[in-house]
């Protein structure tokens, strides 16, 4: 669609961020993120103050593949525990205490469970927290003038300029046709 | 109350008339309202308690640690009771957090965020112990397994190395437990904020977060897997630090029961500890509508099992003793019942056995003084119950010969004292300037926030087996 047809906007497309409407409830929310997928659109996003049941599904969403982080992390945990102290007891300064094995495999345990624990929770956190792409300072988003809503009461669904389908007046239109109140286009 | 009573059980966990707005507005409303009254002159005394264990700290430090009554055989008396102490108290924050989470138990969401607070603080308080009674504490770094002058590394043996590393494992975990179940608070404490200060320092903490689905998906798996992670976690610390005790040769010590006798002990002082916050402060604050009877009445419920535990357990230990055949072992029962200490362990016995028995009347578990009476009881129990199993133990081994007492001095009673200044000071600022109750939680189990039509008609089943968080989430094939 050329400029002339959109006299409104006078920013230039590319910094434009996207559409984004606000909903009441996480019902109208899930239905419209549902119904923006059906529409073939890709680059979407749904916010809400609290994960909502089924929202993954509405929007076509994998399961999060953090899990398997988390298990590499785990298991270099317990391993690097364990090559910790058989090294240091067995290999670099053996002592004999309380006549036990240099190696004492039982003794090992506690530490290596310790650590792999601990790695884990560091690969849960860092890891969620890489993949969100946080800590960030500033998101087009917060230019929506109600969108501080989001993290008290309001339910919101943003289509990015980015997406291949993304259309001013026909995304601001599906939107409205969801439900939305507020729609609006945000600046990049 | 007792007008209540009847419906008790049908006792919603969130009080239904609060809409998200409703709900946000009274949690923000405690960090963002002037400071209430009662909270200066509750700080100054907190505060007071904390510079005493400032004092005593330094003194210990400067002078040596006979400053402590410690002498052959009792090595190890109030140091050790108050470390295995604060230590279990954080375990109930952990079991909220965790494994009330794993179980679907979504009561738990109007008290896990202030449990895990207390959780941490209460690990600080615990770490400071170890630490201090070193002797010469700046060598602590002996602990960590770095290369040093000497060339020579921690005995990894120890029951003390698996300590450290348990306990600063469960300190590492639990601040990210913590910290990342409050993201979503914190981001609603800085759209809230109205001061750039503020706007600045809750926008730093909150991480840029914006209620994302793509982001929630990630931070979803994240909780429960920490959570997972956290609850074998919780016991291997509790049993790690009985094994300080069960690894040893020494009558009243070397029992096998010990894991989980100190597991069972740790969740039941733990909940008693949240009882004691809780209750005054949902009072002060008002918070009725969030912490309900509902709450009140489930923490009773697992404070009563655990008491019961815990009950088992002191007969097992008695029974154990007499089984065993040992004469040393058979003393050591006695001389724990009837000897120079035997009035700590009948307290220990009324404290964490008897009283909390009247717990089983429903009418009186939702009286939240009633209840605050119980804990307090509690909390002395199970303090006394650390100091029964560690100094009666020691004072009386095999040789009578080498015998003793142990006496407390002063600057153990003011160290003691010391560490619940630096408990409260922790925790009136964490009610003070961070949000108590977990909003973003209380939220999402409340019947607004189903999304489908006919909501309404499930809340019932949803609250008895639904979950919100870890939801098996099978994407779109």
């Amino acid at each position: 669609m050329s400029r002339r047809d959109e006299p409104v906007f006078h920013r230039d497309e590319f910094e434009l961020f996207g559409a984004v409407a606000r909903f009441d409830d996480p019902g109208a929310l899930l239905k419209a993120a549902e119904g923006v997928r059906k529409a073939g659109y890709e680059r979407f996003d749904a916010h809400s103050p609290f994960p909502i049941h089924g929202i993954d599904e509405a929007m076509g969403m994998r399961r999060s593949r953090l899990p398997w982080v988390v298990l590499i992390a785990g298991a270099t945990g317990c391993v690097s525990g364990y090559l910790l102290q058989w090294y240091t007891s067995a290999i670099d300064y053996r002592l004999i205490i309380a006549g036990k094995p240099y190696n004492s495999i039982e003794a090992w345990a506690p530490v290596c469970f310790e650590l792999t624990i601990l790695l884990s929770a560091f690969a849960a956190v860092f890891g969620m927290l890489a993949w969100n792409g946080l800590p960030r300072l500033y998101h087009p988003l917060v230019r929506h003038e109600s969108f501080t809503r989001v993290t008290n009461d309001s339910f919101f669904l943003s289509v990015e300029a980015a997406d291949p389908r993304f259309d001013r007046v026909g995304t601001v239109e599906l939107l409205m046709s969801l439900g939305g109140r507020e729609v609006a286009l945000v600046e990049g | 109350m007792s007008a209540k009573t009847t419906s008790v059980s049908g006792s919603p966990p969130v009080a239904e008339e609060h809409d998200f707005a409703a709900l946000t507005e009274i949690v923000s409303g405690i960090v963002e309202s002037k400071t209430p009254a009662w909270w200066w002159p509750a700080f100054g005394v907190a505060f007071t308690m904390l510079l005493i264990c400032g004092a005593m700290i330094t003194y210990l430090i400067a002078t040596g640690v006979g400053v402590w009554g410690l002498n052959q055989p009792v090595g190890w008396a109030f140091d050790i009771t108050n470390f295995v102490f604060w230590i279990g108290i954080g375990h109930a924050g952990t079991l909220i957090s965790a494994v009330l989470f794993l179980f679907r138990q979504h009561w738990r969401t109007a008290i896990n965020r202030s449990a895990e607070a207390m959780t941490l603080i209460a690990v600080m308080c615990a770490g400071m112990f170890p630490l201090i009674h070193l002797g010469r504490a700046w060598l602590f770094w002996f602990l960590i397994p770095v290369p040093n002058a000497n060339a020579i590394w921690p005995n990894f043996r120890s029951p003390l190395f698996w300590d450290f590393a348990a306990v600063s494992t469960y300190g590492t975990v639990s601040l990210l437990f913590w910290y990342t179940g409050m993201i979503p608070d914190l981001a609603t404490l800085r759209d809230r904020a109205t001061t750039p200060i503020k706007q600045w320092l809750f926008g730093i903490f909150a991480l840029g977060w914006r209620g994302s689905a793509r982001h929630w998906r990630h931070y979803e798996m994240a909780y429960m897997i920490l959570a997972g992670l956290a609850t074998p976690l919780v016991l291997s610390v509790h049993s790690i630090v009985s094994m300080d005790f069960a690894m040893a040769n020494l009558p009243g010590w070397h029992s096998t029961i010990f894991p989980p006798y100190f597991v069972a002990g740790a969740i039941f002082s733990g909940f008693a500890m949240v009882i004691t916050l809780l209750v005054p402060a949902r009072e002060l604050f008002g918070l009725k509508s969030v912490i309900t009877d509902h709450h009140l009445n489930s923490m009773c419920k697992i404070l009563l099992t655990t008491s019961l535990i815990v009950g088992y357990a002191y007969g097992v230990e008695a029974f154990t003793s007499w089984y065993s055949g040992s004469e040393f072992e058979r003393y050591g029962a006695a001389n724990r019942a009837f000897g120079f200490y035997g009035w700590a362990y009948w307290l220990t016995v009324v404290c964490n056995v008897f009283i909390p028995q009247i717990l089983w009347k429903s009418s009186y578990r939702i009286r939240p003084w009633l209840i605050f009476t119980v804990s307090i009881f509690v909390n002395i129990g199970m303090w006394f119950e650390r100091f029964v199993i560690i100094v009666s133990s020691l004072h009386r081994d095999f040789l009578p010969s080498s015998w003793g007492v142990f006496i407390p001095t002063w600057v153990d009673m003011l160290q003691l004292l010391g560490s619940f200044g630096l408990f409260l000071t922790m925790f009136l600022l964490f009610l003070r300037f961070l949000p108590m109750i977990a909003m973003s939680e209380v939220k999402g189990i409340s019947p607004l926030a189903h999304p489908h039509p006919h909501a309404q008609a499930h809340v019932v089943d949803e609250r008895s087996t639904g979950g919100r968080r870890g939801e098996s989430k099978g994407g779109r094939s």
